[in-house]
């Protein structure tokens, strides 16, 4: 059975402003039948502010559908559509204290409602712009159309390069069959055969001999080389200090008080470790942790 | 523990009898088999025991066609492989749309490795088209796995008659028999299965024991190699206490063989009756006068499964789901699919499982409750109206992309 935190069962047991609602001005359709998943929310919007007076939801799905869709009407309730619109699936997980990464796409899910709402409600067009394949990296959450649209946009042909562009497999690596199945029909869609062994074997590094400025460089890049993952979930990381064999970082926007934290980091340091040719230890600062606590009141 | 445990297709709680005859072989008869010393010869003549007590239940020709194994899935695997490498010529494998994915994900895998499979399709009850079986059969054919009864509907395939036409054909016929062993008589030495799968947990023994059956004769190649164990057909010490327990539960099994096709069939159609007959648009699912006494599925139009047994849950009531999100998959049950039951139904069965531990009073209080779980979770539904499904409810509720 899932591990399912108590918000989430409360949420599931009594949801909030289930049902419909009586004069709503914007509803969402989103959601897939094929995947169990579906929702109707319903917004009552005051037009001279645009704030959303109330929400309801309706939903075809598991119980933490139910849940996400719950939060999501209490967290938008008195909010302005500007603002609402902002709400990111996150802060829907986060009000939960957290889901199983299996079920981010009720979540999701209820993002998009709420896009769906808005736009109905503006008179828009919303489409969706996502695609969900089978899960593959647990670790990550991670699905099949990501990593296939990656290995195609960037020419992959390694799961270790899967893992630096998309993260899957970079966690427990239970996944890299799957990885692999994937790499091999985009790689034979470009005429290429895929081999587990034509993978250039990282470098052995040049240890020791690394000047502090030329060590701090390095540093730097490999820090570099994974900062597009992170933006792109909407996060950063800032070399802080290094002392020795201790790398202090910072982490940033997203990726500050992520669950994933631990393992994005053990990731990083992996990679270090690996163009440094030695060991080294990447701790997040405590200035870092101190700014962190200071934005969460 | 308390409550209504009626998700027996998936595990089943140990007989206290087959614990009780399980206990000594942790401790004072802790012997390696096939040791020479007296510590050992006695838990030998235990598994020959055990060995003979699954012979009486499937009603084997001989003791030496019993091979035990780990599991299920490990009988699944060991049977369709021997039949491609002791036919390595045979570049077909037919089985059904609707087998556990014990065989479909090792078929899946095979066809990757240059084997065409055969996937017999199912219509809306479940059943099978022989003519479609009988065209397909030929000597290019290694091996057919076909089920007894299905996990999710308990609906039987003809697989007496399946391996009559595979024999005809000179095609080795096997059988994944995990939910039938235990429920319904089995006589194997009038038949002409090569092959057969039991799983000692689905008939109230420990999990981790399984068998394999082997009819004498039938070429095999072991999955694994080492020891002599199991005539060198199944390598690896024994798991001497799980062995003696499968025996003494098969030993049960064949004692409770009448309560199960009449005590356990009567409890079983009196849920189904009495949730149908209280719950609108819902529908019992598979071949329904063809199947296993202590089997209903229940499909709950318009709602979805995960939540249907959350609710039970909260009631002490354990069952199952076809739903996609109970396997944390995108599709619903390739079962439910493939016998062409909408999405919207799919999402929503409901297996109710019995054992012959099951009571009047469990199933009541199941009737009582269930109808009103429904009811709580189609209020949310968008596909519901204030007393019943909406006028079209396609069309009043069709959510952007799919």
């Amino acid at each position: 059975m899932w591990d399912y935190t108590d918000k989430v069962k409360d949420h599931f047991f009594s949801p909030r402003n289930a049902g419909a609602l009586d004069n709503a001005n914007a509803v969402g359709d989103v959601g897939s039948l094929n995947c169990g998943d579906a929702l109707r929310l319903m917004l009552k919007v005051d037009p001279d502010t645009e704030t959303i007076q109330d929400a309801s939801f309706q939903t075809f799905g598991c119980g933490s559908a139910i849940a996400s869709s719950s939060a999501l009407t209490e967290i938008i309730k008195g909010m302005t559509l500007d603002a609402a619109l902002k709400v990111s699936n996150q802060d829907i997980a986060d009000y939960l204290d957290g889901l199983p990464p299996e079920k981010m796409h009720c979540s999701v899910m209820g993002r998009e409602a709420l896009h769906a709402a808005v736009a109905n409600y503006r008179g828009d067009v919303w489409s969706d712009d996502h695609e969900e394949g089978a899960l593959i990296c647990k670790c990550f959450a991670i699905d099949a159309v990501l990593i296939e649209d990656t290995v195609r946009a960037n020419n992959l042909s390694s799961v270790e390069d899967v893992i630096n562009y998309t993260k899957a497999g970079g966690g427990c690596s239970s996944c890299h069959e799957g990885i692999e199945e994937i790499l091999v029909k985009v790689m034979a869609e470009r005429g290429e055969t895929f081999s587990p062994h034509t993978v250039a074997v990282p470098e052995e590094a040049k240890p020791g001999k690394l000047t502090n400025l030329q060590r701090i460089k390095r540093i730097e890049m490999v820090l570099d080389a994974v900062r597009p993952q992170l933006q792109r979930d909407h996060g950063d990381i800032e070399l802080v200090d290094v002392d020795g064999k201790t790398i202090y970082v910072n982490m940033t926007g997203a990726c500050a008080g992520c669950q994933m934290e631990a393992l994005t980091l053990q990731g990083i340091q992996q990679k270090l470790m690996e163009d440094l040719g030695e060991f080294v230890k990447i701790v997040p600062s405590r200035a870092g942790s101190l700014s962190r606590a200071a934005s969460h009141p | 523990m308390d409550g209504i445990y009626l998700d027996n297709n998936a595990t089943t709680r140990v007989d206290d009898a087959v614990v009780a005859a399980m206990l000594p072989y942790f401790t004072e008869q802790f012997g390696n088999p096939s040791s020479m010393h007296s510590f050992g010869n006695k838990v030998g003549l235990a598994i020959k025991k055990a060995r003979l007590q699954v012979q009486e239940l499937i009603g084997a020709e001989h003791d030496s066609e019993i091979i035990f194994t780990s599991c299920g899935t490990e009988s699944d695997s060991t049977a369709i492989l021997s039949a491609t490498k002791a036919n390595p010529d045979k570049k077909e494998i037919i089985t059904t749309s609707i087998e556990h994915p014990a065989v479909l994900a090792l078929c899946a895998h095979l066809e990757k490795e240059g084997y065409k499979v055969h996937t017999l399709k199912v219509d809306e009850r479940g059943r099978l088209d022989l003519d479609a079986y009988a065209k397909l059969l030929s000597d290019r054919v290694a091996v057919v796995s076909v089920m007894w009864a299905n996990n999710e509907t308990g609906s039987f395939f003809p697989v007496l008659e399946m391996a009559e036409m595979a024999h005809a054909a000179g095609v080795l016929f096997h059988t994944d028999a995990v939910q039938a062993v235990g429920k319904v008589p089995i006589d194997l030495k009038t038949s002409k299965i090569d092959m057969l799968s039991l799983s000692g947990h689905k008939l109230h023994a420990p999990k981790g024991i399984g068998v394999l059956y082997l009819k004498r004769g039938v070429r095999f190649r072991p999955l694994l190699r080492g020891g002599h164990q199991e005539r060198g057909r199944r390598a690896g010490t024994e798991n001497t206490a799980s062995i003696v327990g499968l025996g003494m539960a098969c030993e049960l099994a064949q004692a409770a063989m009448h309560h199960e096709n009449t005590e356990v069939r009567r409890l079983r159609d009196k849920l189904e009756a009495g949730i149908l007959a209280k719950v609108p648009r819902a529908f019992a699912t598979g071949d329904v006068t063809n199947r296993l006494p202590n089997t209903s599925n229940i499909a709950f139009e318009f709602i979805e499964g995960e939540a249907i047994l959350l609710l039970l849950n909260k009631f002490g009531i354990a069952a199952s789901s076809g739903s996609a999100c109970t396997s944390g998959s995108l599709e619903p049950s390739h079962v439910m699919r493939a016998m062409g039951i909408p999405y919207t139904a799919a999402h929503g069965t409901t297996r109710f499982s019995l054992s012959r531990y099951t009571t009047e009073a469990e199933i009541d209080r199941v009737i009582e409750v269930t109808p009103e779980i429904i009811a709580q979770l189609r209020k949310m539904s968008p596909y519901w109206g204030e007393t019943g499904p909406a006028t079209e409810p396609e069309k009043a509720f069709a959510p952007v992309y799919a």
